[in-house]
Parts: C-alpha cells; sequence; structure tokens
C-alpha cells in the first residue's frame, strides 16, 4: 500500500487584477495560498505598493511626513512625477482631497483637470481616490472617470452610500474598482454582491477592509482580512476573491505615535525614526493578512515594506 | 455543499433523444441552466450505454464542457464508457467523477483502477451484492472495503465520496434515520473524514407529487447537518437551493450577507 501524503490546498483563488497600461501595468492578487506560503501554492504577484499623492499642498500632514516632499508637494503633477522617477514608485495613488465640501468644495470638472494633468505625466499606474464624503465623491469619480478613460485605472471608493454611480462611471470608461465597507466582512461581501449585480464583474474589484494603524485597531483590519481571504480560499466564495487594499498613510498620519515631538515625550524615541517606523510596522502587519495593495506616505517606509516584501518574495 | 446536477440523464426523454440524436442543443441547454442555478457539478447518466457508450460519452463530455466550465460526474456502468469519459474531461475545472463503484466485488474491481489511472474522483456506493445493508455499521464495513480497494489503487481517501444510498421514506420509515446516522458514522472513518454523497430525490419516490419537493429538502437539511459533502439533485428547484444555501450559511461554511441568497 503506497503512502499517500496529505495535502492541504485550497478550492479558491484569489482574483488577479491588472491595473495601467503598457509595460509600467501591474498585477495584484492571483494567489491560491495564504500570504507568502509559495511552497504550498501560486503566489504570481507579490504586494504592491503605491505612493499616495494629493491635489493639494498636504498643510494637515504632520511634519516628518510634509517634509519628505518639501518643493514638490504644492502641484500634484510635480509630485506624481517625484514619486515616479526619483523615488521609483510601482503606482501612484491620487487623492481628491480638496474636493470635499469642508475644504475647497473643488469642483468635479477641475478635479478631472487634474486627473488628465497628472495622467500626462506619469506612466505608472493611477489609482484615483475621492475626499471620502459619499455624496460629493460619486460626482467627482464619474468626472475623474471619464478623464482617465483608456488608462485602466484604479476608482474608489464605491461605498454603500454612492456605489451605483462610481460602479456605473468605472463600468463605462473601462476600470477597476475599490470597494470599501466599515470593517465588517459580511457587509463587505453584501457589497461585492450589490457591485456585481449592477453587471460588474467582480474580477475586477478591489476590496478595501477600511485600515487601521498600528496600535489604533489594526487587528480588527487583520482578522477582517484574514476572515476574507480564508472565504475565498478555503470555501472558494467568489465575492470574497478580490484582492485587498489597504490605505494605510491616511490612518497612520494621525496618530500621537507620528506627531508628538521627543520635548513632550522623551521615553518614545526620535520623532522620525518613530513615526516612519509605525506606517511600515503598519504596512508589514497588514501584507501579512494579505494585503495586495497599499497605499503609503513615507519615503523610507515605504522603502523599508519593500524590502520585507523582497525577503519574504 | 457541492451541488451535483442530475438533469443530463438518459430516464428523461428529451435528454434521452438528445443523446441518440448526438443533438448538442438540449444537452448544452441543460447544462448552463443547471449551473447557472448553483451546480458545481454535472451529473452525465449515460446508463448503461451498451452501444457505441465510448463513443458517446466522448462526444456528450466534450459537448457540455464546450459550454460550461465544470466538472462532471460520469454516471455509467460501462466501464469502457467511463473510461473514454475520464479521457475526454477537461480537468481545468476539477476533476471528474466516478459514478460509481460499490462493495460488489466486479464493480469495485472495474472502477477503482480508473480513479487510480485517472487521478478522478470516485463515489463508492455502500452495498453489496446482497443489496443494502439495513444498519449503519454495516454499509460501514462495506465502506471499509471500498477504502481498502482504493489505497492498493493509489487512491487518496480524500477523493472518495461514500454514498449510504438513501430508501423511499414511504416503504421504509427507519432507513431514512439510519442512512442519517451513516453519514455521520463514514466521517468518522478517516481523519480527515471521509467525503460523502447522495442521490437526494429518492427520499421521496413513491409519495404524492406534492409532497416530494418538502421531503427532499428537509432531508437535506438534515443530511447536511451531518456533514454531508455533495448530493446530486436538481438544481433548477429554486426552493431547494435555498435551503442548501441557507443550511450552508447556517452552518458556517458559507460567510453571510443580506444576498446569499442571489450568490
Amino acid at each position: 500500500m503506497a503512502f499517500v501524503v496529505p495535502k492541504d490546498t485550497y478550492n479558491g483563488k484569489v482574483f488577479e487584477v491588472e491595473i495601467g497600461t503598457g509595460d509600467k501595468a501591474v498585477k495584484i492578487g492571483g494567489e491560491n495560498t495564504l500570504p507568502f506560503l509559495t511552497f504550498e501554492g501560486a503566489v504570481p504577484n507579490m504586494p504592491v505598493i503605491a505612493h499616495e499623492v494629493q491635489d493639494v499642498a498636504p498643510e494637515d500632514w504632520p511634519e516628518t511626513v510634509q517634509a519628505a516632499y518639501k518643493g514638490v508637494s504644492g502641484d500634484p503633477v510635480t509630485w506624481a512625477k517625484h514619486c515616479q522617477d526619483n523615488l521609483g514608485a510601482q503606482a501612484i495613488a491620487l487623492r481628491l482631497y480638496s474636493t470635499h465640501p469642508d475644504r475647497q468644495d473643488t469642483s468635479p470638472e477641475a478635479a478631472a483637470k487634474t486627473v488628465s494633468d497628472v495622467l500626462a505625466a506619469i506612466s505608472v499606474p493611477l489609482i484615483i481616490l475621492g475626499s471620502n464624503h459619499a455624496e460629493k465623491d460619486a460626482q467627482v469619480l464619474r468626472a475623474a472617470c471619464e478623464a482617465a478613460k483608456g488608462r485602466n485605472c484604479l476608482i474608489g471608493k464605491a461605498q454603500e452610500a454612492n456605489y451605483k454611480t462610481i460602479v456605473a462611471a468605472a463600468m463605462a470608461a473601462g476600470h477597476k474598482l475599490i470597494a470599501m465597507s466599515d470593517l465588517d466582512v459580511n457587509l463587505a461581501k453584501q457589497l461585492n454582491i450589490l457591485i456585481t449585480q449592477m453587471g460588474y464583474e467582480k474580477e475586477k474589484i478591489v476590496t478595501d477592509p477600511m485600515s487601521s494603524a498600528l496600535g489604533y485597531g489594526i487587528e480588527y483590519t487583520y482578522s477582517v482580512m484574514e476572515r476574507i481571504r480564508s472565504a475565498a480560499l478555503m470555501q472558494n466564495d467568489g465575492t470574497m476573491a478580490p484582492p485587498m487594499l489597504n490605505d494605510i498613510g491616511m490612518y497612520v498620519w494621525k496618530v500621537k505615535e507620528t506627531m508628538a515631538s521627543e520635548s513632550d515625550l522623551p521615553d518614545w524615541g526620535a520623532l522620525e525614526e518613530r513615526a516612519i517606523g509605525w506606517e511600515s510596522t503598519t504596512a508589514v502587519g497588514l501584507i501579512m493578512a494579505g494585503s495586495n495593495l497599499l497605499i503609503m506616505r513615507h519615503p523610507k517606509a515605504i522603502e523599508t515594506a519593500k524590502k520585507v516584501i523582497a525577503e519574504l518574495a | 455543499m457541492l451541488i451535483i446536477g442530475e438533469r443530463i440523464n438518459v430516464i428523461t426523454k428529451t435528454q434521452r433523444q438528445a443523446m441518440t440524436d448526438r443533438d448538442k442543443g438540449p444537452i448544452q441547454e441543460m447544462a448552463l441552466n443547471q449551473v447557472k442555478c448553483g451546480a458545481g457539478m454535472l451529473d452525465i447518466n449515460i446508463g448503461p450505454a451498451e452501444d457505441n457508450g465510448e463513443q458517446l460519452m466522448d462526444w456528450i463530455v466534450k459537448t457540455v464542457q464546450e459550454v460550461v466550465q465544470v466538472p462532471l460526474c460520469l454516471d455509467t456502468t460501462n466501464p469502457a464508457a467511463m473510461e473514454a469519459g475520464l479521457k475526454a474531461h477537461d480537468n481545468s475545472w476539477g476533476r471528474a467523477m466516478i459514478n460509481s463503484a460499490s462493495g460488489e466485488e466486479e464493480r469495485l474491481n472495474m472502477m477503482m483502477p480508473l480513479a487510480g489511472q485517472y487521478g478522478s474522483l470516485i463515489i463508492g456506493l455502500t452495498l453489496n451484492k446482497t443489496g443494502i445493508p439495513a444498519l449503519a455499521e454495516d454499509r460501514c464495513a462495506i465502506a471499509a472495503e471500498i477504502m481498502g480497494k482504493a489505497a492498493e489503487c493509489g487512491v487518496p481517501m480524500e477523493d472518495i465520496y461514500l454514498d449510504p444510498l438513501i430508501m423511499p421514506v414511504p416503504f421504509s420509515q427507519e432507513k431514512s434515520l439510519e442512512s442519517i446516522r451513516a453519514i455521520r458514522m463514514f466521517k468518522e472513518l478517516n481523519d480527515p473524514p471521509m467525503k460523502t454523497v447522495v442521490g437526494l430525490s429518492n427520499i421521496s419516490n413513491g409519495a404524492p407529487k406534492t409532497l416530494r419537493p418538502l421531503l427532499n429538502r428537509v432531508y437535506t437539511a438534515l443530511l447536511m447537518y451531518e456533514g454531508l459533502d455533495s448530493a446530486i439533485i436538481d438544481p433548477l428547484e429554486r426552493e431547494m437551493i435555498e435551503v442548501i444555501k441557507t443550511t450552508d450559511i447556517l452552518m458556517g461554511k458559507t460567510l453571510y450577507a443580506h444576498s446569499y441568497l442571489d450568490m
């Protein structure tokens, strides 16, 4: 009687999503096993990191991360080009922050112009983000989708309150879509189903489970991501098979650890090192949970996260 | 739970006619409908297929897989036709399943080596030449014989789907509980647990037409509670699919979402 080795394989597979065009296009997802378990299954693509760029000078970012973009962050085109050309960005995430009604309330048309200008200056893939105001995002992202037609961007974030408009716009202009729900695995699944029911292919969705910073609820994000991934792989649940995105910069760079000065809290050590470490550690934690795409801010934190990915690959 | 669609079957008139005429239309349409309604695998029952069995199986496997991306459960007592089906089967979407071997020596010796040779899944009916044992314990003894033969042929235990066989409740009411008990006991025969399958609709054979769907549905839920892995059913019966999906949710096998019935 021959001994047959019992094998733990999964029925499901994470969808592979391509963003961008030409030779700078990137693919995320595609694995049929848990993060980095390359000995057990196929992991065709390692996590990708996008540099966050805003359509307005990042005056509300903490000094440590503002300083990293001194001289370029006044203009989104210059800033994006700097990330691509000087920092080796794999992708750019353009946040149309000024469109928020509580900020400059920039019009959808002006935002679309910014998108066109940035796209004209870069060849790496572009992620286009609204200001996280459900109603305004619906208008802004619709205009942005049209302006970015043909560039296979990743658009977001579609949420329960505004997904219909954004899905329709992404579908019409041929973009990929970020579906975000509020740290709840059942709502994440429900949103994916609703989006699919509009005729948008689930193979083009990227799930944002909602991120959180180290020390500020990262374990909730981590366990939601684990549950999403296990539904995809072990239960072969196609509605849970999109790759996952973590938009971490905005969460990390508002916590005390990335802002408190050494004179206030001498026990916490050097601010710059501490703040950068906070972002890279948050990133690495979520990469372990199965993140396929991260949006980050500080170049040094990105560098560290990339190193970890390369070592695990 | 894996739903194996039963509608491509030589017993039904349209399908039989299509098989005889080698008419792709009705077969492909039935294949598409079943997959759309939730089948993850399709049973292809060509019967004993004594004339041209090999050619028919080869043709029908290719015909079905031309339009649906699911594995097939090849259902024939003709071993040559079975082998032709295994050869023709496209494994891109999962391996084929042999339907079936049993404790009958001749059938076991014919079918199990095919599973080993083609790396396919195989259904093991727990009956032997004296019939279906009344007690679950005795069905386990047959299961053990099937598992022994599988090991001999290099078929992993996780590729075997044990079928306790379902008896019609109108004629042998006490047997319905016995088959449920058998599912539970089969699971304990191995670690990881053995997989199980049933041909479900036999539970309601002989019952009035109006009662049959209800009997089928409730019995499915009971079997699933004991860990049933797959069932050969009619996926076009919407309420049956809803019961399966709901039981999967309540058993924690599928992640809940408000629209879970739609997926």
